[in-house]
Formats: structure tokens, sequence, C-alpha cells
């Protein structure tokens, strides 16, 4: 290919990888030896869990779409390591790496993949629809750009209930051109609501580079001016620029009630999803530079070692620990039963699930 | 258990019919509404219906052979069942008697071959698939009618819950039934006065046997009797008569029926309640009074209907009943002609028979029973002992619907009118 | 018993629902400084405020999902939509996220919202203002429809309706707005997915939603007088959750039925209400079972064809008396 067809961060690939600028930033500083180890395994944990469900979906475990987050990790570490008790999250489809930050256990979320009955969904949701409520997580959803909304919601919810929180709604690069989200930015700021539209920009909506979709001043969040939005770009191969940027929209959000849009500059390894021959729309050679200079676990290690925080010794452990846990997860996956055929007519309506004296609705809801 | 078809009753006048063609062979499989062969009758060639899925087992009948109506024309079973055998072909001459011999434990077929002894079924002209509602095969089951032997009054000849509903309160229809194990010893001499015999019977007598059983059983019956002074009323009769007499040769008679029927119609009008029927959880009361009265034939009894009798005068009835008369003995009555009444009138007055009590006709409410005209010793009304012209009419009625008060008055109000007979002509 | 309109009925029931939950808000265009396109709403911004009456942009999909996403976390919006035929603009809200999330999340989520608004033809607007996407969005498990046709039935259907904790859309009826009826001073709901027999009778049984409850009603009353005939109406007021024991009970009464509805044909209401009855009262019919719908063409303006286009008392009879034969 001619050019790279990825809209980058204008920074990020041409600085080589090294310290962190960011370092030095107060909510990276003020990080504990154990938070940071903590948010390096928890990257570790996302990596090698897709990587594992690579050779799940390839036993045919896996039904329909997987959509991989490898390569994309620091963006939700980043972001979701800052969040607080009233502050939540909502995604689209790649939504595997968020569920596990915000402590989903390998299992339920692995047993989902493979349509189990202990899934977080139970077996009925699948991969694009991860949901966590009571860790503020609401989901994995599958149609592009149709959380933005939702997530509005969930901020006008917090700020309805005189809250200090926010909703931080995440969305591919290919999700700014749908009008639901566009909807939402109008909402968000004309309301003056706590949201953060987070923009995963890893440069291809499903297989059509930004070039061939979009146009853009420049970059993505800039169309936040449209809406008298703040908005800012992040380098998404450093988790901490991430969490020092985030940190900013995010008092916006607390302190001031007002969104932000994100744009954060990331890559993914694999294929628009694992139906993806990833043939066609990108080099090989690209992919692999970013593998080779970008790669945000790798990047962040190399930091922690520099930092002595980590040692390659606990490296190595936090590694072997995290593919241990997911074989672990995938056993478990394959040992859960499947739901039944009586499963498949519950949680529909919580009033159906939940029939009594004081439920609303009577007569047939379910039909033959 | 296999079933043997016979030849059908495809028009009114048929007797004999000619299988042009089969449609199918044995062994294939049939359901309801195929056509199962073609059979020519006097009028035309018509399509014969099957009203029993299954197994063609025997066809015993090849085509172009001519059958009288009720022959065996072919069985229809279970796959792997063994066809029954005919043992005698039938009496081409009699169809009215042509009764096929048939194996024991064969049913009658239902095929829809309206029996011609009944003379009292029509047909459909048409005999493709009976168009039939749900409703109305339900209710048929119930009632064990034979929707292929009713005439459909729905859209398209669509035979409706109504049509079934008048055909069980007449009765008209074919109704199978198994036959009952009777064991009886021969008469001890080997004489005996008739031969012991099951003699098949036909379908006005199934269908009387199941209609009046099922009235008897179903109905919570009642009895009321009053006697009545019918001096007046054969007064009144014979100077009638006489002068109709002199008006000419087409002058009709007026018969104590006429009079009864006359009088019973006056007598609902004043207590239309006896005038209703029973509707499972309702009851309909009927503005009309569709008069129905018993006709005694030679193996059966049928009743035809005046309808709205409330608004005929006496000779208006009288007509009407003698020519229903006549068309019941000759066998000519359509199922219209004897559904759909609201009450019942049977006499037995001719026979000497003092007193009875019929049992209803559903879904009437109430049937009068009337007996004959005697004369007997009676005290009068200054005390002194006369001879007087005594009728004993008694009725039985329906205590869901009607209760011994309404009846009573009713049957007051009848004695007032047939003791003053010229109340009838207000 | 107070008198008052279908309208009011609306407002009362929100009203209540305002006092008694203080989750409970009020989204849409205009509803609140305007006092609402058909004024349904009028007056509750000078009564609850700005924060509980809440003007929105006219962006169904933004705000629509919006409440979606609020009511997840337990806020419960009762969102207008000027016109029903506007929610198509929204149905990837309408439909996928309320719809599907309780099942999706395993029972994890709920979405106690509440759309409302009219779905009806008959008002002279053309084809992309009378959609009656009633049998659209019932066709969808995860969600329950209802269609009041009386005061009554308006007021104590909004007020189960924002009580519930499933999705529920209201489809009202521009031409029911002004119709007054009785309905009770102290507070009650009309539980959804049961229906109400709004005439009794032996002969024939109609069905019917909305306005043509109001249409059948009035038909039934001609059958009456000038035929002798006795007609059942039998209002479903909620389309799902359906209540087919009422249905199946007038039809296993009358052994006839005519189903009269203000959609299309093809695939309405009534579909599925025939289905019903011929699967599980077949045994009962005596006739087959006939439809009223609107003539199958997308509305169209002039409004003499539109009277035409729609069930009308006339229409009604006559199939009435075609069932009847």
């Amino acid at each position: 290919m001619a050019k790279p067809a990825v809209l980058t961060h204008p920074e990020s690939l041409k600085r080589p990888a090294g310290p962190s600028e960011y370092a030095k930033n107060p909510v990276n500083a003020s990080m504990s030896k154990a938070d940071k180890i903590a948010l390096y395994t928890k990257m570790a944990r996302i990596r090698h869990f897709e990587q594992r469900c690579i050779r799940i979906y390839q036993q045919g475990k896996i039904g329909g779409f997987l959509h991989l987050y490898v390569g994309q990790e620091a963006v939700a570490a980043g972001t979701i390591s800052l969040l607080g008790k009233h502050d939540h999250i909502i995604t689209g489809y790649r939504d595997h790496g968020h569920g596990l930050m915000v402590g989903m256990g390998m299992n339920e979320c692995m047993a989902e993949l493979t349509g189990r009955v202990t899934g977080c969904s139970q077996g009925k949701g699948g991969s694009m629809h991860y949901f966590a409520p009571d860790k503020n997580y609401w989901g994995g959803h599958g149609i592009v750009g149709g959380q933005a909304p939702l997530g509005t919601g969930l901020a006008y919810a917090v700020k309805y209930m005189g809250l200090k929180g926010s909703c931080l709604v995440y969305m591919g690069d290919g999700a700014v051109n749908q009008g639901a989200v566009h909807e939402a930015y109008n909402l968000a700021s004309l309301w003056d609501l706590p949201v953060i539209f987070v923009v995963e920009n890893n440069g291809y909506s499903m297989g059509t580079s930004q070039e061939r979709s979009t146009a853009h001043p420049g970059c993505l969040a800039k169309r936040a001016e449209g809406y008298n939005m703040a908005w800012d770009v992040i380098n998404g191969h450093d988790v901490y620029e991430v969490r020092a940027k985030t940190a900013i929209a995010l008092k916006r959000a607390h302190e001031e009630s007002k969104p932000t849009v994100l744009e954060i500059f990331t890559y993914r390894y694999f294929g628009h999803s694992m139906a993806d021959p990833d043939k066609t729309y990108r080099d090989k050679e690209e992919i692999k530079e970013y593998r080779e200079k970008k790669d945000p676990v790798l990047a962040f290690e190399q930091e922690l070692l520099s930092e002595k925080v980590l040692t390659p010794e606990l490296s190595l452990k936090i590694n072997e620990a995290a593919m241990a846990e997911a074989d672990k997860a995938a056993l478990f996956a394959d040992e859960s039963p499947d739901p039944t055929v009586a499963d498949i007519t519950k949680h529909i309506y919580w009033e159906e699930d939940n029939r009594g004296p004081k439920t609303t609705s009577r007569g047939t809801i379910i039909f033959e | 258990m296999a079933e043997i078809i016979d030849m059908p009753k495809l028009s009114d006048t048929m007797s004999v019919g000619t299988l042009v063609k089969w449609n199918i062979k044995e062994g294939q499989v049939v359901a309801f509404g195929d056509i199962l062969a073609e059979v020519e009758t006097d009028k035309a060639t018509m399509e014969l219906s099957c009203t029993v899925p299954g197994t063609i087992l025997k066809i015993y009948a090849p085509a172009g052979q001519q059958l009288p109506v009720g022959a065996p024309i072919c069985a229809i079973g279970k796959k792997g069942e063994a066809a029954p055998e005919p043992t005698a072909a039938p009496a081409p001459k009699a169809p009215q008697t042509a009764v096929p011999a048939i194996p024991e434990k064969a049913e009658v077929s239902c095929v829809p071959a309206a029996p011609a002894s009944s003379g009292s079924v029509t047909p459909q002209s048409d005999a493709s698939r009976t168009k039939a509602s749900p409703y109305a095969k339900r209710m048929a089951e119930k009632a064990a009618l034979n929707v292929a032997t009713l005439a459909g009054s729905g859209p398209g000849g669509r035979v409706v819950g109504r049509d079934v509903a008048a055909a069980a309160s007449a009765p008209a229809a074919v109704a199978p039934s198994g036959p009952l194990n009777v064991a009886v010893a021969p008469p001890a001499d080997g004489k005996g006065i008739q031969p012991d015999a099951d003699v098949p019977v036909g379908g006005m007598r199934q269908t009387i046997a199941r209609r009046l059983l099922e009235s008897k059983i179903t109905v919570p019956h009642f009895y009321l009797e009053v006697e009545v002074d019918a001096a007046p009323l054969m007064a009144m009769r014979e100077s009638l008569n006489k002068r109709l007499a002199e008006t000419g040769a087409d002058a009709i008679k007026l018969s104590v029926n006429d009079f009864i029927l006359k009088a019973s119609a006056e007598a609902l009008r004043r207590v239309p309640a006896v005038n209703a029927s029973w509707a499972g959880t309702s009851i309909r009361t009927h503005g009309a009074v569709h008069l129905s009265f018993g006709v005694a034939l030679e193996d059966g009894l049928v009743t035809p209907v005046i309808r709205d009798a409330h608004a005929k005068t006496l000779k208006d009835i009288a007509v009407e009943a003698k020519a229903l008369i006549g068309k019941a003995r000759s066998k000519k009555l359509t199922p219209g002609e004897m559904s759909g009444s609201t009450f019942t009138v049977t006499n037995l007055g001719m026979f000497g028979v003092t007193g009875f009590y019929g049992i209803i006709n559903v879904p009437n409410a109430a049937i009068l029973s009337v007996g004959a005209t005697i004369k007997k010793p009676v005290v009068d009304a200054q005390d002194r002992m006369v001879i007087g012209h005594r009728m004993v009419i008694g009725l039985s009625g329906d205590h869901r619907v009607v209760d011994g008060a309404n009846a009573a008055q009713f049957l007051q109000a009848l004695k007032q009118l047939l003791e003053e007979p010229a109340l009838m002509l207000i | 018993m107070a008198v008052i309109s279908y309208r009011e009925a609306l407002r009362a029931a929100m009203r209540e629902e305002l006092k008694r939950d203080d989750k409970v808000v009020i989204m849409g265009e205009e509803v609140a400084q305007f006092n609402g396109a058909y004024k349904v709403t009028e007056g509750l911004l000078k009564e609850f405020g700005p924060k509980r009456i809440v003007d929105t942009p006219i962006s169904e999909a933004g705000f629509i999902g919006l409440g979606i996403g609020a009511s997840m976390l337990g806020i419960r919006p009762v969102m207008e939509l000027m016109f029903w035929s506007f929610s198509y603009v929204a149905f990837d809200q309408i439909v996928n996220n309320a719809g599907n999330i309780r099942y999706m999340s395993g029972g994890l989520i709920n979405c106690p919202i509440v759309i409302r608004g009219p779905a009806n033809g008959g008002t002279n607007v053309g084809a992309t203002h009378s959609h009656t996407p009633e049998a659209i969005l019932a066709s969808h498990p995860g969600i329950k429809v209802v269609c009041p046709a009386t005061p009554y039935d308006a007021k104590g259907l909004m007020k189960a309706a924002i009580r519930d904790n499933d999705p529920v859309y209201v489809m009202e009826n521009t031409i029911l707005y002004n119709d007054k009826g009785e309905v009770p001073d102290e507070d009650y709901i009309v539980p959804l997915g049961v229906a109400d027999v709004k005439r009794v009778g032996t002969d024939l049984t109609i069905v019917a939603h909305g306005r043509a409850v109001i249409t059948s009603l009035k038909a039934a009353e001609i059958l009456e007088k000038e035929h002798g005939v006795s007609v059942e109406v039998v209002d479903l007021r909620s389309i799902r959750p359906l209540d087919e024991e009422t249905i199946l009970a007038s039809v296993r009464k009358t052994h006839r039925a005519l189903l009269v509805e203000e959609n299309k044909p093809f695939c309405g209401v009534d579909a599925q209400v025939a289905y019903l009855i011929q699967s599980k009262a077949f045994d009962e019919l005596d006739a087959p079972i006939h439809r009223v719908s609107s003539i199958d063409a997308p509305q169209i303006y002039c409004k003499r064809m539109e009277d035409l286009q729609m069930p009308n008392v006339e229409r009604v009879v006559a199939e009435a008396l075609k069932v009847l034969a």
C-alpha cells in the first residue's frame, strides 16, 4: 500500500518507544507500586484472554462473531482504572477488554463466548453482549453507535439523581458516522451531561480505512466543536497518557457536568472480527510495525521495568498466571452446561419472570 | 375397524347408480374429502367423496357396474386389516330395504347416503366433500349426526351450527350405531310369532332412538295434566265443517288436532315462557311459534313444522298441516320442513289412548300430549251427574326452562281456549 | 366519578405517577414549554418544573436512546413521540436496545421505560404520519404494547405502564383525545394483558383495539337494530401481553368472529388473533374468521378516500353480515 491508511496521533508513531512523558503526571505519579502492577496485570490478562479465545474460536466452540481487543488494551485499562463508584461505562461490540477491566471473571466471560449457562449473560448475549451492571458496566452493544444515546442516558440518570459521576461511552472510529452518535453528542452538550465519548480509533471501520469512510478536519475528536464540546486526542499506546488525559475529562464531568470527546489512537492486531480475512485492506507490514514498535502492553512493561516496579521474573509470573487463568476459563467454558430449552423464554420480561400480585401484567406474553 | 362404503344416494330419486370410474386403488391411502369414484345417477354423474380416512382395503364393485343404493362398493380401514366380505347383495328393486348384509361387527357406513326409507333427507346434490364448519362438525359429533347428510344453509352450502341444531331437533338424519348384544332364548315350540332376527334399522329409527334417548336422559322432564271439556269444541268443529263442506269440492275439513294446534299457538302467545329453549348457559326465548306435530308413519315418526303458527288462522293451520301430513306420508318432507320448531303437539287420541306424556322434542321446552275424547260421567256446575265429552291433555316440560307454575298457566290458557273455542277467533 | 377526556385521562395518569414516584420523568418534543403538541402534557411543566418535564430536540434516536439508558439505572422515563410514525428513526433504540437488553444480559438489566404518543391514521396527514406500528413492535419479545380506546382505559393502562418494569409502548389516538368518559377519582390501574368486553352479545364476536373498538361498538348498535344480531365487542386494550382467554371465551360463546383493526392487513395484530382462534377454538367456529382493516396501501392523503381506506361503521357492518351468513 502506498501510504499508511491509518489516521494516527500526530506525534505517536514518530516518537520512539521509551519512557512516557506522562509518567510524572499526578494521576500516574500518585499510583502505588501495587497499583501499577495491578494495572499491568489487568492488561496482560486481557491480552491472554483474547489470545486464548482465538484457539477456542478455531476449535469451533465460539459461534458467531468474535471481535478481539488485542492491541487496544491500554484504552480500556487506562480509562477504567480511573473510575469511581458513580462512573459508568458502556461500549460497542469489542467489549471483552472493558469487561475484564471492570472486574468480570474470565470464567463467566469465556463461558458466555461458548454459549454456556454459566456465562455472564447465561449464554444469551454472546461475545458482543457482555454486561455487569453491578460493576457499572452496561454492555456490550452490537449495533455500531447504538450505545451512544444509552450512555448519554446513563449520564443523565447520574445527574438526575444528583450524584457526582459520569458515563464513559466507548465506540470505534466507524461509529462516528452514525446518526445516533451525533444525536447523543448534541444531547450531551445541550443538557450538560457528564459523558465522556471515547473514540477508540484503530484506523478501520470494519474493513474500510478512515480515509475511505470519514470526512474529518485532521482528527475525529474535533467534530466535538460543532457541538460546543471539549475534546482531546490521546496516544492509546501509552497507558499513562490515556490516564492523564482521561482524568481531565473525568474532572470536567464530575466538577462541571460537561461532556468531552476523547479520540484515542490505537490499533488492533487481528481482523475486525474473526471472520475478517484481514488481507484486503491493510498490509501485514503495518500490523508488524505496530506490534513491534507501539504495543501498549510491552510498552507499559518496559515502563514499569525501567521504573523498577516490575522485574522480568515478576512479569513472567504475571503473564504465566494470566495464561493459566485463561486456560482454566477455557476448561470451565467447556465443562459448563448449555442453557435449557426452558431458559430460552426466561429473562424476556421482568414482569413475566416475577409474576405475582404486584406485577402489572396478565395474559399471554410468550406466544406459541 | 374397517368400514364398508356403499352406493350412496346422490339424488332424491336415485335408486341405483353406476360406478363410472374409480379414482382410487386398493391399498391407496385416502383422506377425508378425497374423491373415491364417479357415480352416475339417474340425473347426472357425480363424485363420491371419502368420509372415512384410511386405506382402501377392498373394492367390491368394478367400474361400469350398476348397483342399488346401499350396496357395498368398497371397504376402508387400517393398512393391513382384512377387508370384510359382504355376504349377500341387496335386492336392486327394493332400495327402501336395501340394507346390505354386513358381516358381523361391521358398522353402518357413514357415507353420505341417506336411506331412502326415511324419505326425509335431502342429500347434497353435489356429493363432493361436504363443507361444514368446525363448530357444526363438533355439534354433529356430539349429536351423533353425520354432517354429510345435512343440508347446509351457510355460504356455498356449508353446514353450519344452526343446520345441525335443526337436524338434531328433527328425527331425520342417519346415525350409525353399533349392534347391541341381546341374548334371548328362542321360542320353545320352535315356531313363535316371528323369526328371531336382528333387523337392521334405518336412519329414521336410529335418529328417533338417539334423539329421544338423549332427551329423556338429559332433559329434566316434569309432567302436568289437565282434563278439558271437549263438548264445545266438538260442537264448533261439527258446525264449521258443515259450513265448509257447503263451500265446494276443495273444501277443507278441520280435525280436532287442527283446533288443538291453533289453541296451542294462542296459549303460547299468552304464556310465552313456554316458547323457549335451554341454551346451555342461557334460556333462549323465541318470538315466533313454530309448531311441530307428530305424524306416525309405518316405520316411524316424523315431526313437520308449521312456521309462524302464532300468526296463522285456524284455516291456514289446517291447510298447512294437511299438506305436511301428505308430504310426510309420501316421504317428501325436506329437512327444513322438519326443523326449527319451538313447541310440539302429539296426539294419540285416534287410537283411543286417554292420556299420556310425550318425550320432549329438544330443544323445545315442552311437548303437549293429546288423548282421545271420551264420554264419561262428570259432575256439572249444578252438581248433577251428566255425560261429559272429556279430553285429557298432558304436558311434559323441561324444568330447566319452565317451572310448574308457567306450565300450569299455559295449560290453564289452553283449557280455556279449548272450552271456549270462539276465543281462538279473537 | 368524573367525566373527562381521553387526553385529560392520560395527563391525570402521568400527573399522579409523577407525584407518586420521583423517578418518573416526562420527556419529548415540545412536552414542556409548548404544553405538548397535542396538549396531553399541558400544565405539567408548571406543576413539576423542568427537571421532571423535559423538552427534547427533534432527535428521536438520541432522546429515546437516552431515556432507555436512564431507565437502565432506575429512572422511569415517559417519552412522548409526537407521532408513533417517528419511532421509525429510533427503531434501533426501541427494538434492539429496549427490547433486548434484559434478555441479552441474562436478566441483569431492566428497562422500565414508557414510550407514548398517537399512532393512528384518519387525520389527513399522509402516509409518513399515519403509521400504526403496534403489530410491528408487538412482534418483538421483550416489548409490551397497549392501545387504549377509552378515557378509563387510557388512564388505567398509562399508570400500569409507568409502574411496569419492562418497556411499554402506549399507542394513543389523536381522534380519541377529545372523547369523554367516566374515570374514577381514586387510584386504579388497568393491568396489561386484560381485554375488556365492551359489549355483550351472543351471535358474533368482534375483536378490536384502539379506535376500531369505537367503530365496532357503533356497528354493533346498527347490527342489533337493523339486523337483529347480537354482537359482542372485545376490546383487546393490550396487544402484548394478549388476553387470549377473553377472546376465546367470547368465540366459544358466539362461534363467529370478526376482527377489526386500523392497521394494514398484512401481518396485522388480527393475523395473530385469527391464528389464535383457529388454533385454540377451531371446533367452535361456525364460519371463517373475517377481518376488517385499512385498505392495503400507504395511507392516502385525500380525506374522503382516507375515511374509506380505514375501517368504518359501514364496512364493519357489511363484513359482520358476511360472517353471519
